[in-house]
């Protein structure tokens, strides 16, 4: 499979196989050192709005595999926030690197972006819409830590109407014949059109706003963050708030072996009480942000294959 | 035939099966400006397809991808002859592209489309009921999320 020159916008581009054959890359990207790999190659880091984890862990991905790094953490300091168009910024900075990696406010910026663009892009975030990078990373904790993504029960807990990560996930998890139960407050259900979906593709879900109704049947447990804006008052919001928090006392409504996801950070929806047991994975998938990246990376600039 | 109400035309593009409300919507779709031809629009005639319907002829003027493409979406009865000498050549019911650029708008007002110049681009995802997917955004949009630009 030749990834040379892919840009990576949004995990819908992915097929099952290309999808797999990434994370068997991150796999190999984490048991070895490869110092030299990306010796001499540039990335340039175009955020237009701040993600300094995300930003980070790019940088530490190209800096493990000796690629160098230039960029802007805030585009407000630059001309580019001056009127210019965004294809005309990716022009620009195409000219001083060998792949860009961009976040944007604006849904769709992304995927504008590579169509100006001779040279890669990577999405680090279109707004509400897609962040690709952090599916392949959700994808890859599942699959290292339930050594499979066939078959599996997953759950998705909190806000799944305006949860990009969530959206993201669900499709690539339809790939694999996960059953899923999603679930969440009646106004922060999932969106009708992704549910519409998964019913073409003949995926099982169910929707629940009662966590410990199904938590004994999942394999996988997706928590988010519930934001306060969305609620139109505050006792509402800490009724949600209350209902969907984790802690050491749902760990007697599971299967031993759940594992516990979440994109963080986190606010209260986990209480730090699970962090240590072994259902909790989701500092480990933070981790899993650099070999995955690592990989897309090293695959975008033809120096693996 | 009943069609025989509104004048014939020697040349050009005849849309029928257009469902009466809609006769006016399709025309004003159309790009008639400097046609020096007939045009006429006849509607509430009877229709055993679709009640009511509308008619709408349009002398020396083949249509655009474009504006097949907006009735497609708008009036998804509709058939298009061409006619030649008083006769018509060929007849097709419209039928929606897998892809449909530049028509229509993205509905969602974060869209990059709606900051930018852009030229929109939709994915057919479905055709009934009609569901279009954004290909910037990737939002979907129902028949009643649409419209034109
Ligand atoms: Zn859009």
């Amino acid at each position: 499979m030749d990834f040379k020159g892919r840009d990576i916008i949004s995990i819908r581009d992915f097929k099952k196989d290309e999808i797999l054959y990434v994370l068997r890359m991150a796999k190999g990207m984490e048991e070895k050192k490869l110092p030299e790999l990306l010796k001499g190659k540039v990335l340039a880091t175009l955020f237009f709005e701040p993600s300094t984890r995300t930003r980070l862990s790019f940088e530490s991905a190209m800096s493990k595999l000796g690629g160098k790094v230039i960029g802007f953490a805030d585009t407000s300091i630059t001309s580019i926030s001056k009127g210019e168009s965004l294809s005309d910024t990716i022009r620009i900075v195409e000219g001083y690197s060998d792949a860009i990696v961009m976040r944007h406010p604006v849904e769709g910026a992304a995927r504008l972006a590579a169509e100006a663009a001779s040279i890669p892009i990577i999405n680090g975030g279109d707004g509400s819409n897609q962040h690709p990078t952090q599916t392949f990373l959700d994808l890859y904790t599942i699959l290292k830590t339930k050594k499979t993504l066939n078959n599996l029960h997953i759950g998705f807990l909190g806000d799944l109407k305006y949860g990009r990560t969530v959206h993201s996930l669900v499709d690539a998890m339809s790939h694999f014949n996960a059953r899923m139960y999603f679930i969440s407050p009646e106004s922060l259900r999932m969106p009708e059109d992704l549910l519409e979906e998964l019913k073409a593709k003949g995926i099982k879900f169910v929707e629940e706003t009662d966590l410990l109704k199904v938590s004994g049947s999942l394999d996988v447990l997706y928590n988010t963050r519930i934001q306060k804006e969305r609620f139109p008052d505050e006792l509402e919001y800490k009724k949600v708030k209350g209902a969907y928090r984790l802690d050491k006392g749902f760990l007697s409504h599971i299967k031993p072996d759940l594992k516990i996801l979440h994109p963080l950070p986190r606010v209260d929806e986990l209480s730090p009480e699970l962090d240590s047991t072994p259902n909790a994975v989701y500092f480990e998938q933070a981790k899993n942000g650099i070999p995955v990246r690592e990989a897309l990376l090293a695959l975008v600039l033809g120096a693996v294959k | 035939m009943k069609e025989l109400k509104i004048s014939a035309i020697e040349n050009g593009t005849v849309i029928d099966h257009v469902p009466a409300e809609k006769a006016f919507d399709v025309a004003d779709i159309l790009d008639l400006d400097g046609i020096e031809n007939i045009i006429s629009i006849a509607t509430n005639l009877k229709s055993k397809k679709v009640g009511k319907k509308g008619i709408i002829k349009i002398g020396g003027k083949i249509l655009s991808k474009e504006e097949t493409d907006k009735i497609a979406i708008i009036v998804p009865t509709a058939t298009i002859n061409i006619i030649k000498n008083y006769r018509v050549i060929s007849k097709a019911k419209v039928r929606l592209p897998e892809r449909i650029e530049k028509i229509v708008k993205c509905f969602n007002p974060n869209c990059i489309t709606n900051k930018e110049n852009v030229v929109t681009k939709f994915m057919v995802i479905k055709e009934n009921p009609l569901r279009l997917r954004c290909e910037y955004c990737e939002r979907v949009m129902k028949r009643g999320d649409i419209r034109l630009i």
